[in-house]
């Protein structure tokens, strides 16, 4: 058995699995604060990582200033979704709005294909990509960097969450809409604020892994990704996401790994984690972290 | 009502309900004409049996109607000279009303610290944290409960929700029948707090109990409601001393009453 390469893809997933954590975050968010499925959360990566590429390469902004640029727009875009598209949908029965965020995603996915093409770009350089020597390990400073953006962006929800006022606010809302309108909490900007977080930090993951991988119509699968991480998480858990994302992203790696040394099914990285949705949902259906009573879809 | 003109000639009262009518889901109509005062720096409690329309009138004074798809379709709610019938809840806090819900609903996956700082949701003053060792000191035994608040016990949820509320520095609280599901015991240490805290703090309180014994213990001014209507009003000893309310409310009157009379109860209610 090659012990070596099984590390080296061990590495991967845990790289690959912050990633999906920061997404699934992303995800868990807006579920939790507006009982909303997300189907286009990938595409926000896509648009974050076009939208960006665009501003850097077109316009030739230097990326100090098209990076912020691309964030604030996706704050814009975030609250006008929420404003536009989702609120109108609310009472609306949960199946109505499933079917709103699936024709967003099948939108988005053709709009992006329209105005960017269908091929992998890459970015320009941004930073100096190097290898880097970790416990005997090559890793290449670009995974290093993103995992590195990845915890800071998971420590960045913590303090949110528990310290901020309106962290707090979204939680209450999670917990009890009531109650939060009866602190003075207003609803309506909880949700927009759950829009616009999930948006921006969605893109900034889509401009991570498009810095590494080129940007492409591949980006909105981290989308359908999410689904078998929060499921394992549990759907409406923050640190469940985190876990989850992980989890998946070992997982996919390691049967890849075992595929190519015993099994040879083929794809096994891509399907994965699929099979282990399923098993999740027999076995535990709320997830390793989620709360009993939330209504399964 | 005698009250009414003692009251015009000390000051305009801090709350009017003018006639009220509550309408839920545009069909549902549940209070008809509802009228009370609630004067600066007392506790007015508001007494009637399950349905009457209590909890319901208290949301229409916050705003809280609108979450249940619920309109004050006539008469209007002046707070301190506004009319603030149908405004959004987050505006009334902010307007200085806040309140505390039946059944406490206070938000059990956060910690007790949590829940009093968003009881200062509004707020954006520095005085927040003085204020948190303010309500730890009206119930120290908050301060001892370092976990979720989920897990308090009934009481102890009871004291944070009213702690959270003073963490709003409200005007006027409005309380939801706090003694639901407490002992004995607790419901008076409660009360006893309230008291202290209206007195001590200047909040004007308006308080829902279906505990007639206790409320009427302690506030100035009370008015029974019945099938959305006020059935009568007056001041604590016109209550205490009002042998329906005995009766009814108090339990143990002095006469048992027959049933005709108890009939007649009805009618005269149904006429005033
Ligand atoms: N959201 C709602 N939609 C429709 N009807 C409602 C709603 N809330 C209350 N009602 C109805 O209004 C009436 C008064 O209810 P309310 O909760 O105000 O009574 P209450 O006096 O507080 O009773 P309790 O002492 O049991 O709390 C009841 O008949 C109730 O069924
Ligand atoms: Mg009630």
């Amino acid at each position: 058995m090659n012990t070596e390469l099984l590390m080296q893809l061990v590495v991967n997933g845990l790289i690959v699995g912050t990633l999906y954590g920061v997404v699934a975050m992303c995800f868990v968010l807006i579920y939790k604060s507006t009982r909303v499925v997300n189907f286009a959360q990938g595409e926000f990566l896509l648009i974050g990582a076009w939208t960006c590429w665009w501003l850097l390469m077109k316009f030739e902004l230097p990326f100090w200033f098209g990076f912020p640029l691309t964030l604030a727009f996706m704050v814009v875009f975030g609250i006008a979704l929420q404003v536009i598209v989702l609120r109108p949908m609310i009472g609306e029965p949960i199946i109505s709005v499933i079917m709103v965020t699936i024709g967003l995603s099948i939108f988005f996915q053709a709009l992006m294909g329209l105005l960017f093409g269908h091929e992998t770009k890459s970015f320009p350089q941004v930073f100096e990509t190097t290898s880097v020597n970790i416990l005997g390990m090559q890793v290449q400073s670009a995974y290093i960097l993103s995992m590195v953006i990845s915890v800071l962006v998971m420590v960045a929800f913590y303090y949110f969450f528990k310290y901020s006022r309106t962290g707090l606010a979204m939680r209450a809302t999670a917990f009890d809409q009531q109650v939060a309108q009866s602190l003075g909490i207003s609803v309506k900007h909880v949700f927009a604020a759950a829009w616009a977080i999930s948006a921006v930090v969605s893109a900034l993951a889509g401009i991570v892994i498009g810095m590494v991988n080129g940007v492409s119509s591949a980006l909105s699968f981290f989308g359908i990704k999410v689904f078998p991480v929060v499921i394992l998480g549990g759907l409406d858990s923050i640190v469940g996401s985190v876990i989850g994302g992980l989890i998946i992203g070992v997982l996919e790696n390691v049967a890849e790994f075992a595929d190519s040394q015993w099994l040879h099914i083929g794809n096994l990285y891509v399907i994965a984690p699929f099979y282990a949705l399923i098993i999740i949902l027999m076995i535990k259906p709320y997830g390793l972290f989620g709360t009993k009573d939330i209504e399964r879809i | 009502m005698s009250h009414t003109a003692t009251q015009s000639e000390a000051a305009e009262p801090l709350l009017t309900l003018n006639n009220i009518e509550v309408v839920y889901d545009e069909v549902i109509l549940v209070l008809r004409g509802v009228s009370l005062e609630v004067p600066k720096g007392e506790i007015v409690t508001l007494l009637g049996p399950n349905g009457a329309g209590k909890s319901t009138t208290l949301k229409a004074i916050s705003g809280l109607l609108g979450t249940e798809d619920g309109k004050v379709t006539r008469g209007s709610v002046q707070f301190m000279g506004e009319d603030i019938a149908n405004s959004a809840p987050e505006q009334i806090v902010r307007q200085g009303i806040f309140q505390v819900m039946e059944g406490r609903r206070i938000i059990g996956d956060m910690t007790v610290h949590e829940n009093l700082r968003l009881g200062a949701y509004t707020r954006k003053d520095k005085e927040i944290n003085s204020d948190i060792e303010m309500v730890y000191n009206y119930f120290p035994r908050l301060k001892e409960r370092t976990g979720l608040a989920g897990y308090l016990s009934g009481g102890e949820q009871q004291m944070l929700a009213i702690g959270r509320a003073m963490m709003a520095r409200p005007k006027l609280m409005l309380l939801d029948e706090p003694s639901m599901g407490l002992s004995p015991l607790l419901v008076k240490e409660v009360f006893n707090i309230i008291q202290t805290i209206n007195r001590e703090q200047g909040i004007t309180m308006l308080l829902v109990e279906q505990n007639a014994n206790i409320a009427l213990k302690h506030a100035t001014y009370g008015y029974v409601m019945e099938s959305g209507k006020i059935v009568m009003d007056g001041t604590r000893d016109e209550l205490m001393n009002n042998e329906d309310i005995k009766q009814f409310y108090l339990g143990g009157g002095e006469e048992r009453r027959s049933f005709k009379n108890l009939k007649s109860y009805k009618r005269r209610k149904r006429w005033l």
